[in-house]
């Protein structure tokens, strides 16, 4: 074979791998369109008025994740499926972001941590790599932290809502889960740097409770419980 | 970055685990199920460290073989030195048999990161000795099909005499296109070395032969262009310059050939391309 004939041929495997990621960016632009307008209803729940719209909230974006199941399944289609990792930078950071919005809607509805299965089940994916398109652990895991720091936020607003018994709920919540991340040997990778991030989250948390205990506010919901 | 050590690490892991265990509410659901992603992620981190251990171990050996094939230009038994090669470049194989072995089963392109360099490095000690075999490029899917590997199964090993046991797989490895692309690229350099070093030793014909090899493989980049991954095009400028220097001393031989004798050629060559090297930067 000659020189030329090897680079044409050559040529011929990077056009088609370029094909394919032109279709894949296609269906990813799709899929981030769909994120934000489920983040956009998610975050008037931050909003005084929204606090008791929370459950109507959350049927709206379940009704969203539809549409992001359709737009899975078409990505689905769009690579061999034994090449995911080939691909996966493409849909790594949309991918985090619907688990984080997954985790969100299940944390408002129920106040507990979304497993990794009930993510897959919300997206319409695998959760183990050999079944197909999966959920990798440490997106699942990125989307979690990121669900953090918007909790983080939600306790501020909580309390300026007049909710004042929310933030102490979230901060045992936050707790549980940084002690859970606290059992994992992260690499110095990009999880690890968002890991990081966690402690600010938990510090703001606790400073919310703090104010609410010395003022007295946070034992009304303790009483009530009692 | 800190490097995971055989069994050193997993304990004083096992140990800073325990101690924070003590702290983490264990009947907890969120706890266990961090308990299984802290499984899953050590056996990941694990796995991509063997391999970047292994691919080590073929860039250096890779690396040998090249230094190894250099002094076939100065030798007078060529052949030995080619079979040595080969026997290296089958050590360095068995290598690649391991990161096969390694990735059996899984996504080859989640690990890649782990063992490209060594495999370019093999992919240019490879086609260096294809290229002073039989003066042509190696393609891929020669490299490739000196990658398959017969395994047979532990408990098969004692002394069965049939040629295929029961136990016995087949494993391949797959060279990715850009990998060979950028092994090939980082070949151009190995020859325009050999183009120099064969003047020394007043080979004249060499020369020649070598910049219409490069000249090829440079229109051949050149075809590729930016459609090809980012590393290819960073490569592009370096084989520019090596191509450069060896039609240099193509031009070199032609003009003052007839004029010198051979003997003082090498000295004047030598000087000329060190005068030309930091016009090279400019361009």
């Amino acid at each position: 074979m000659s020189v030329t004939d090897m680079f044409s041929h050559i040529q011929g495997f990077l056009s088609a791998d370029q094909d394919v990621r032109e279709d894949i960016r296609k269906v990813v632009q799709n899929l981030e369109q769909t994120a934000r307008e489920i983040l956009t209803v998610l975050q008037s729940v931050h909003q005084a008025s929204g606090f008791k719209e929370i459950p109507s909230k959350c049927e709206k974006a379940r009704e969203l994740f539809c549409t992001v199941r359709t737009h899975i399944s078409d990505l689905k289609t769009k690579f061999p499926v034994e090449q995911y990792y080939r691909f996966h930078e493409h849909w790594r950071f949309v991918l985090q972001r619907l688990a984080f919005l997954a985790a969100f809607v299940v944390y408002l509805e129920s106040e507990a941590l979304v497993t990794r299965e009930e993510v897959a089940r919300i997206l319409g994916i695998e959760v183990v790599r050999e079944k197909g398109f999966h959920l990798d652990v440490e997106d699942y895991l990125a989307g979690v932290l990121i669900m953090a720091s918007e909790l983080s936020r939600l306790a501020v607003n909580s309390v300026t809502a007049g909710d004042y018994s929310r933030p102490l709920r979230i901060s045992n919540f936050i707790n549980e889960l940084d002690s859970g991340f606290r059992l994992l040997n992260l690499k110095n990778d990009p999880l690890r740097k968002r890991y990081d991030g966690l402690k600010y989250d938990v510090k703001k948390i606790e400073e919310v409770v703090y104010d609410l205990s010395i003022r007295g506010l946070a034992k009304e919901p303790e009483a009530i419980e009692k | 970055m800190k490097k995971r050590e055989g069994e050193g690490y997993s304990k004083k892991n096992l140990d800073a685990a325990l101690q924070r265990d003590v702290s983490a509410n264990p009947s907890s659901p969120v706890v266990a199920a961090f308990r299984v992603f802290q499984l899953e992620l050590d056996a990941k981190h694990d796995k991509y460290e063997r391999l970047v251990k292994i691919s080590r171990d073929v860039t250096i050996e890779s690396k040998r073989t090249i230094f190894l094939l250099h002094r076939v230009t100065n030798v007078p038994n060529a052949e030995e030195v080619l079979n040595e090669a080969e026997g290296k470049l089958d050590a360095v194989r068995q290598k690649i048999g391991q990161i096969a072995e390694e990735l059996r089963g899984e996504d080859i392109y989640q690990f890649h990161r782990a063992f490209t360099p060594g495999i370019q490095e093999y992919v240019e000690a490879a086609s260096f000795l294809h290229y002073i075999r039989h003066r042509s490029l190696i393609s891929l899917e020669e490299i490739n099909a000196r990658l398959v590997f017969m395994r047979t199964e532990r408990a098969e090993l004692k002394g069965s005499v049939e040629a295929e046991p029961p136990g016995a797989y087949v494993l391949t490895f797959q060279v990715t296109p850009s990998d060979y692309l950028l092994g090939v690229a980082d070949l151009t350099g190995e020859l325009m070395r050999m183009c120099i070093s064969s003047v020394g030793n007043g080979d004249i014909d060499t020369p020649f032969q070598l910049s219409q090899f490069l000249r090829q493989i440079y229109d051949g980049f050149s075809f590729i262009g930016n459609t090809g991954p980012y590393e290819v095009s960073k490569k592009l400028h370096t084989l520019r310059q090596s191509l450069g220097k060896v039609e240099d001393a193509c031009y070199t031989l032609r003009v003052r050939g007839s004029e010198i004798p051979k003997h003082m050629l090498a000295d004047l060559f030598c000087s000329r391309t060190a005068h030309v090297d930091p016009e090279e930067g400019l361009v």
